[in-house]
């Protein structure tokens, strides 16, 4: 039986436990990347993190969720009091049900029931994830126009183009994954790599998707929206007690979202990694094991967020919709076009692999040519850069202005050959000294 | 030899592709039974978050005051909005928001040829050159006006 038609087969109850165990998925994943996140990035910045609430801090996530609902719930004044209060909720919800179509395993059999640990196996798998990451944006953008406050609106507006700018790069880097498996469909993608994964077949998708899901996620080193430099807290500055947990959790989740399904395109989903698949003629793929594989290879992706955060400083916003724009955009195009343009031609019977090879080596020339030719004003634009740009009569300096040595060290270290210690014998004062001058 | 991958592409591109295998649809019961449980989850989620965002006035404590409830400014006064929620935005955004539909509707194009690619051939190579290229116009002409800048 396919995939599909075991999931259909699947009794009422069992797909309440599914839907209840994938809403816990989320809530227990955030309180074991808060304690997970604050302890790695401790370690790299050589300190303790956090170690008082329980044995090594663990209980740490735990205090603070007990917390929050604990606190007062502060309404500004001037919020839309309905969409301030719709904001978080809608802002959570879609990232709960992206995890319906991620499949976090294979065939088994759950109190004597066949089925496959997923929720649904659709044949549109991979656009659900995609619309569920997009209908987040509503909230964010709801949750800064709503509080009435400048810094949230600001937020709320980066956090929305920048959302929607990578989300872009993100789909198109799932093309080449679509064209390899023929399937949108999350199951059939997992299935496809059996003979290997994606992650090196399709180097450059791999990596497109990599850096767009840390800008799709809002997360260091592209956290402009949260800049606390800038913007206080970003759209969720009026957000206090559960609202904003709910904020919090939809930002986690959305990491864990967008790890599993990075894992689900390019890593092989459950599959078990090389080595470990040839023990026992396949045995480890069987059963509950994938689990285990799927859990390690997003836990791996986890720590790549952290990474991130605990290496790189924050981009400047022009910059970062520029990489967005100018450079992920038309790579994956490009791409895509070469990875169609190869399957195409080598399906055909009459065109050989040599021709495919001097035809792109001719479409590569004459690139470069037209490349060429196109007059080169990045540099000069560059330069308008460091001019000055101050205007209205404020005193600029020359740009070509030689800046004189301070006269005084100048002295000194001219006259620093000359100098010798000062050899004063105990209880005898010598020429310079205070008292000598006061006669 | 460029020629003759030139001339079959338009051969190809002039004749309705006759070898084209009809995409199965997908194998079920009934397409929105399958559904049912992402509506179930769907209820399940909803009625978590919006026990939630109860659960903390009827837990939490209540003292407000005045400078408790404005909103936020760095401890100063905080400057009057024209509008509930906030005056205008910066063109640039919206200009943003209008590239993102042109590109994910051709994303969204993208994907059924993406599944089909293996048996459309080179007529649907072609095809994509072509709609890709379109695209690529209206792209290089926001580029060229400074449209993806933001200073």
């Amino acid at each position: 039986m396919t995939r599909a038609e075991l999931l259909a087969d699947d009794p009422l109850w069992l797909i309440l436990i599914k839907a209840v165990v994938l809403l816990l998925i989320g809530p227990l994943m955030t309180m074991f990347m808060v304690i997970f996140e604050r302890k790695v990035v401790a370690w790299m910045q050589h300190r303790p993190g956090p170690n008082r609430v329980g044995p090594w801090g663990l209980l740490q996530s735990i205090a603070d969720a007990i917390k929050l609902p604990f606190k007062e719930q502060i309404i500004p004044t001037t919020a839309d009091r309905k969409v301030y209060f719709l904001a978080p909720i809608v802002s959570v919800i879609p990232s709960f049900l992206a995890f319906s179509v991620i499949p976090f395993g294979p065939q088994v059999s759950i109190f004597g029931e066949q089925t496959v640990l997923q929720l649904v196996d659709l044949p549109v798998g991979a656009l659900v994830i995609l619309a569920c990451s997009s209908l987040g944006v509503y909230g964010i953008v709801l949750a800064g126009w709503a509080s009435g406050s400048a810094y949230p609106l600001l937020g709320g507006l980066r956090s929305a183009a920048q959302v929607i700018s990578y989300e872009i790069a993100m789909g198109l880097s799932i093309v080449g994954v679509i064209l390899y498996s023929h399937s949108l469909s999350t199951g059939d993608i997992v299935d496809a790599q059996r003979d290997g994964w994606y992650f090196y077949l399709l180097i450059p998708s791999f990596v497109i998707y990599l850096i767009s899901m840390v800008g799709e996620t809002n997360r260091a080193p592209f956290d402009l929206p949260e800049a606390e430099s800038e913007l206080v807290g970003g759209f969720h500055t009026e957000y206090s007690s559960m609202k904003f947990a709910m904020f919090f959790l939809a930002e986690y989740t959305n990491m864990v979202i967008v790890s599993m399904f990075a894992t689900t395109l390019f890593l092989g989903g459950y599959m078990a990694p090389w080595p470990i698949s040839l023990i026992g003629d396949n045995y480890l793929n069987t059963g509950w094991w994938p689990v285990l594989w799927f859990m390690g290879k997003t836990m791996l992706l986890l720590f790549v967020f952290v990474w991130l955060r605990g290496t790189l400083p924050r981009m400047r916003y022009d910059q970062f919709m520029r990489l967005g724009w100018k450079v992920l955009v038309p790579v994956s195009l490009v791409w895509i076009v070469v990875i169609a343009g190869i399957r195409a031609f080598r399906n055909e019977p009459n065109i050989s692999t040599s021709q495919i090879l001097v035809f792109g080596g001719v479409a590569l020339l004459v690139l470069i040519a037209v490349a060429m030719l196109i007059p080169d004003k990045r540099a000069r634009a560059e330069d308008e850069y460091l001019v000055p740009v101050t205007g209205g009569g404020h005193p600029v300096p020359p740009l070509d202005l030689e800046v004189p040595k301070p006269p005084k060290r100048r002295s000194l270290s001219e006259a620093k050959v000359a100098r010798k210690p000062a050899a004063v014998p105990a209880g005898q004062s010598t020429s310079d000294t205070p008292d000598k001058e006061s006669e | 030899m460029v020629s003759t991958l030139w001339s079959n592409a338009v051969a190809l591109a002039q004749q309705p592709p006759s070898p084209v295998q009809p995409i199965q649809p997908p194998s079920g019961p009934s397409e929105l039974g399958s559904y049912l449980p992402i509506v179930i989850l769907f209820v399940l989620a909803a009625a978590f978050a919006i026990f939630s965002v109860l659960l903390g006035p009827m837990v939490g404590p209540q003292r407000k005051n005045r400078a408790k409830t404005e909103a936020y400014e760095c401890g100063i006064e905080p400057s009057p909005q024209p509008v509930i929620g906030g005056g205008r935005v910066p063109v640039a955004y919206y200009l943003t928001a209008m590239l993102f539909i042109l590109f994910d509707i051709e994303m969204v194009f993208l994907y059924p040829f993406a599944v089909s690619a293996d048996a459309l051939g080179l007529f649907g190579l072609v095809e994509i050159f072509l709609f890709i290229a379109t695209v690529g116009f209206a792209y290089a002409y926001v580029w060229r006006r400074g449209g993806l800048d933001w200073n």
